[in-house]
């Protein structure tokens, strides 16, 4: 049944990939393979394996089977098969050809959005199957160069942008300085124990986006809360350990995470508007650390910006004109349940708010989730071309008249800005933090 | 013939049933046992509530956005299961055979009924096999087993029809039926039939997982 896959045309060249696999020999992939299976799965992988009964009820949910015209390769059952379960079934009896395949299956045709779950009859978790794909290709060291390559940075320097010690202060004081000419008072308060909040921001912002901590911190200030940034290590909340397989590392980074807010003694986390760092934080750092729910209230963005706007924190002076259509980022919103809060938002800070279908819950993904986007342009059109159908599904809210596309998540809006460029969709992305300090009632 | 009749509605059939419900429970329990070994955690996340708001909206017809998706697949599979369940426990001459053997008894269905309902899993059977055949996203995961365990599950049905109306060979089809009966049962823990005894919790933990941490809806 096994026919070869249509798409050898791509055979795309990642040094991460194919300077690990010709290091590979057939006794080290089967007892990295067998030792993964035996000492880190249990009765979900068992499960899961022997359960499915291979009805093909999941392919529909995945935006890379829609984009490309329903190739079975591309569907959730078919990425299981062509991985764990010939892995599972050989009993680690791979050549290191198979593992490549694997190593691109799992890690760029595969967001571990979870939205095949919901079309599973059996709720199997189809992403932690990719999950332990993922964790196996780690061990052999096979991952993917560019996403390894931030791996490396979170390792060396706990954040994922390799930015210097310094680099990070210094950034904090020249977005301060720089809101200090629209408000002379603001402040970007470091290290200040006992503060109510602790703002945690991926390190992309402080890299080059730097104007978002400035919203950030108008939008504080405004709203007159408690809040503070480390001036150390633990400000960065993302981890693409969590996607490279490397759970140690990403244990490492949640800990310093949870550690730096508790040597703040702050009541609570709040973090920016990304999608990837709230699965680590809310989800899987804290589980792989022994916390069943993290040891600390994670409030996302989304949640921060619809209780602000709730209590009556921050006032809207004018609501932003253009019509914008909402995207649901995965990670909050099939992982958070955020949807609602994020309608409010909406509603609240724009005149038109245009739904793209599906929405909520059964939103297709972004396609740059998951690690995709980290692996880097060798992978892009992978990427672009794997997520026709979120074109389609864009273009569908553009001609109701959706102008701006509101999605609160980083990944997402770099995936976004390359479906919208690529498909020539036309519409300008924000986050809810851009269009919030162009609306909001601000001293004068 | 009569000899093997009485071998295969005999001591094949205590074999069958032994190895029907102790493998059940086997099955169960080691999952449960490596569930405890290993992963721990799941129980948990496992909660009631939002297993339970998972698995009726997944046994409810067009209950979920899938099942509403799939029109076709969801009648046919509703009814192929139901019937599946429904039509060997409530079969007059099964009960028949359980009065006679340990005088229990129980509400029976008429045999009509009985008749169209051994129609509708054969049918249902065939809508399967069609589909795994024809659809490529199901071909392409489709292993030998996937055809053993369809045929499985219609041969029981397909020969209970036969002897229902004494087409063929009566004594011959009737020996076939009670061996594929008891080939049935006993494979239902030990092959991927097993989804009968794992899908619920497999259900049960996506959806406590939904419910409790992810706060959104799976189906």
């Amino acid at each position: 049944m096994a026919e070869p896959s249509k798409k050898e045309e791509n055979k795309v060249v990642d040094e991460g990939i194919d300077v690990g696999i010709s290091r590979l020999t057939e006794e080290k992939i089967q007892s990295v393979i067998n030792s993964v299976i035996d000492s880190e799965t249990g009765a979900r992988l068992k499960a899961y394996v022997e359960t499915c009964i291979h009805c093909g009820l999941c392919s529909e949910a995945c935006h890379y089977y829609l984009s490309h015209d329903n190739d079975p390769h591309y569907s959730p059952v078919g990425k299981v098969k062509q991985t764990i379960w010939e892995m599972v079934r050989k009993k680690g009896r791979v050549s290191p050809e198979f593992i490549r395949r694997a190593a691109i299956i799992a890690h760029t045709e595969c967001n571990l959005c979870k939205r095949c779950a919901q079309y599973c009859p059996f709720g199997i978790d189809i992403a932690y199957l990719i999950s332990v794909v993922r964790r196996i290709i780690h061990k052999l060291g096979v991952t993917p160069l560019y996403l390894q390559d931030t791996a490396h940075s979170h390792s060396v320097t706990m954040n994922q942008m390799w930015v210097k010690g310094d680099e990070w202060p210094d950034t904090l004081q020249w977005q301060e300085e720089e809101a200090q000419a629209e408000i002379p008072n603001l402040r970007i308060p470091l290290e200040k124990e006992g503060a109510d909040v602790m703002y945690s921001v991926i390190a992309p912002e402080p890299k080059f986006q730097a104007q978002l901590i400035y919203q950030a911190a108008v939008i504080m200030h405004v709203a007159g809360v408690n809040w503070t940034m480390p001036a150390s290590v633990g400000w960065d909340n993302s981890d693409m350990a969590m996607f490279s397989g490397d759970n140690e590392l990403m244990g490492r980074l949640k800990r310093t995470h949870f550690e730096t807010a508790a040597r703040l003694k702050v009541k609570k986390i709040v973090m920016g508007e990304c999608g990837h760092a709230f699965r680590s934080v809310y989800d899987m750092g804290n589980r792989w650390l022994g916390w069943s729910m993290p040891p600390f209230t994670i409030v996302h963005a989304i949640e921060f910006y619809h209780d602000l706007i709730k209590e009556g924190r921050i006032k809207i002076a004018k609501k932003y004109k253009p019509p914008i259509t909402l995207h649901d980022p995965c990670n909050v919103v099939r992982g958070g349940g955020l949807h609602e809060k994020a309608r409010y938002v909406a509603h609240a800070i724009c005149e038109k708010v245009i739904e793209m279908h599906p929405n909520r819950e059964h939103n297709y993904c972004c396609c740059a989730g998951g690690g995709v986007i980290n692996t880097g342009p060798p992978f892009k059109m992978t990427r672009i071309k794997g997520n026709r159908v979120k074109a389609e599904q864009l273009f569908g809210a553009k001609t109701k008249g959706a102008e701006v596309l509101v999605a609160p998540c980083h990944n997402c809006h770099s995936g976004l800005h390359d479906i919208v460029h690529h498909y020539e969709i036309g519409l300008d992305i924000k986050f809810f933090g851009d269009i919030i300090y162009e609306v909001m009632e601000k001293p004068e | 013939m009569h000899s093997f009749y009485n071998f295969v509605s005999g001591p094949l059939a205590w074999v069958a049933f032994i190895l029907f419900f102790g493998g059940s429970i086997y099955r169960i329990v080691s999952m449960l046992k490596l569930v405890a070994e290993k992963e721990r955690f799941i129980f948990s996340y496992m909660s009631w509530r939002y297993s339970l708001r998972s698995i009726i909206h997944w046994i409810i017809p067009f209950a979920t956005v899938n099942w509403r998706r799939q029109p076709v697949l969801t009648v046919v599979t509703f009814a192929f299961h139901l019937c599946l369940l429904a039509t060997p426990i409530f079969l007059l001459s099964h009960v028949v055979l359980w009065d006679e053997a340990f005088s229990i008894s129980w509400w029976t269905l008429p045999d009509a009924v009985a008749d169209i309902m051994t129609i509708i899993v054969i049918l249902g059977a065939v809508y399967f096999l069609v589909r795994r055949v024809t659809q490529p996203e199901v071909k392409f995961v489709t292993s030998v087993s996937d055809f053993v365990i369809l045929a499985i599950v219609a041969a029981p049905f397909i020969t209970g029809f036969l002897a229902y109306h004494q087409w063929l060979s009566y004594p011959l089809v009737m020996c076939l039926h009670v061996l594929a009966g008891d080939i049935m049962l006993a494979a239902i823990p030990f092959t991927r039939l097993s989804h009968m005894l794992f899908s619920p919790f497999t259900r049960a933990y996506m959806g406590s997982e939904f419910g409790k941490v992810r706060h959104a809806r799976d189906w």
